[in-house]
């Protein structure tokens, strides 16, 4: 299926783009993970979290709605 | 009374809920980009009891964006110079500086005898400390950060809601994220963020529906774009900090978040070459130290005194105990100077030392 993933903060700066769509054919979220890995390896290095459909869900999750967006933790105040 | 009188007339709020503001206790952590705009609405509104945590002084580069202070405050203390500030823009409340760091030994007498939290600090291991703290004391805590033009907003531990810790249960690899030093911010960006951590804070007090609970607003300044983020609560991250309540003092959350401080032992700390030593006690304080290459330079000046930590030395700061010379030398590396460690045992260990050595 075709995905969204919407990139916050500085995982849009990793990603040079704060969206884009791509083609997926596994099922879980760490599966997309895994190719989001492949794809700009400096996400390893950095702490966030998923979400599908808005809602934060675990990284062992089922894909079933093709809006993502990852969220990393901000400390600036 | 006038100077409510916009509050009074709305539905919402009348003269029941402007007293309600009247009777509400506020503590705002950090008086920084959040801490400023959400401390002039909350004063402005009428907030009866507000009180302010900074450690810091006021820079010339807080200006573009910490909208209380002006050129007459630089190099005082940001919850003094907040306070003075405040107490002209509206007399009729009681303000409470702090000129303190938040601590595990500190904050929860100070968060019992608050009604709610507003989270302006800059650094995950104080956002940590004041996540614990809340639950332990069960106040709700109106959750602000930012990032360059991204601002996130939530609040947290209200009514039986998610914390912090079941949104992030565990703080980011020391050093993967930037803090606004380091990479700038949109000065205008907490100033909104700021201004709807007030908001949430006034809703809670009004006991208004719809409290940003249970949900993150992403805000995006570029694109003047917001999405809310549904956070689900997790007993068992809460229950972990419940648990650990006999352990809070002795939790290290500077620790937790990979912040360790560099110590040297005084044995160490005299055979190095080039080595300033620095007092940073009170300039009344016993023992004293008279070392040819030591400066005494309180902790609260210490951000007067940066020139004197030069790139081709070694500094070792010390105070009693290696309490305060920890807190100086984060202070030195959040300034980006190198080479500064703090010693252990303070200015006892040192004086033993070079008395033997002699």
């Amino acid at each position: 299926m075709n995905i969204t993933i919407k990139y916050f903060g500085l995982l849009a700066e990793i990603a040079k783009r704060s969206d884009e769509t791509i083609t997926f054919t596994k099922t879980t979220v760490s599966e997309l993970l895994e190719v989001l890995y492949e794809k700009y390896p400096e996400l390893k290095e950095k702490d966030f979290q998923v979400a599908q459909n808005l809602e934060i869900v675990p990284k062992d999750a089922v894909l079933t709605e093709a809006d993502i967006a990852l969220l990393p933790p901000f400390s600036g105040g | 009374m006038s100077r409510y009188s916009r509050h009074i007339v709305l539905e919402e709020i009348g003269p029941l809920g402007q007293q309600k503001l009247a009777r509400a206790k506020v503590l705002v952590i950090g008086a920084g980009g959040l801490g400023c705009p959400a401390l002039q609405y909350l004063a402005a509104a009428g907030i009866g009891t507000i009180g302010i945590v900074d450690f810091d002084v006021v820079e010339e580069s807080n200006l573009q964006r910490q909208i209380l202070f002006g050129a007459s405050s630089l190099g005082t203390n940001k919850a003094i110079a907040a306070k003075t500030r405040l107490e002209d823009l509206n007399p009729l409340i009681n303000i409470v500086a702090f000129a303190e760091k938040l601590t595990p030994h500190n904050a929860l007498d100070l968060f019992a005898t608050f009604d709610l939290i507003i989270d302006g600090t800059d650094n995950f291991a104080t956002r940590y400390l004041i996540n614990d703290a809340a639950i332990l004391t069960d106040k709700p805590v109106v959750f602000g950060a930012i990032y360059k033009f991204e601002g996130q907003l939530t609040v947290f531990n209200y009514k039986g809601g998610p914390s912090y810790r079941c949104l992030f249960a565990t703080p980011p690899k020391a050093g993967s994220v930037a803090n606004c030093s380091e990479v700038g911010v949109l000065g205008v960006l907490p100033g909104i963020i700021g201004s709807m951590q007030a908001n949430e804070a006034i809703k809670i007090i009004l006991e208004l529906d719809q409290v940003l609970s249970g949900k993150m607003l992403c805000y995006d300044a570029k694109t003047t774009e917001s999405h809310h983020l549904k956070i689900v609560k997790s007993e068992s991250e809460i229950e972990t900090v419940l648990a650990r309540k006999h352990k809070f003092t002795a939790f290290d959350y500077e620790a937790f978040c990979g912040l360790t401080i560099p110590e040297i032992s005084a044995a160490a700390a005299v055979q190095l070459k080039n080595v300033l030593f620095v007092d940073v006690r009170e300039l009344t304080e016993k023992p004293e130290v008279t070392l040819p290459n030591c400066v005494q330079i309180p902790l609260g000046d210490l951000n007067n005194h940066l020139s004197k930590f030069k790139a081709d030395q070694h500094s070792v700061l010390f105070c009693q105990t290696g309490v305060r010379s920890k807190l100086a030398v984060q202070q030195l590396i959040e300034h980006k100077i190198e080479k500064c460690f703090s010693l252990i045992g303070g200015a006892e260990s040192l004086l033993n030392y070079t008395t033997i050595t002699k």
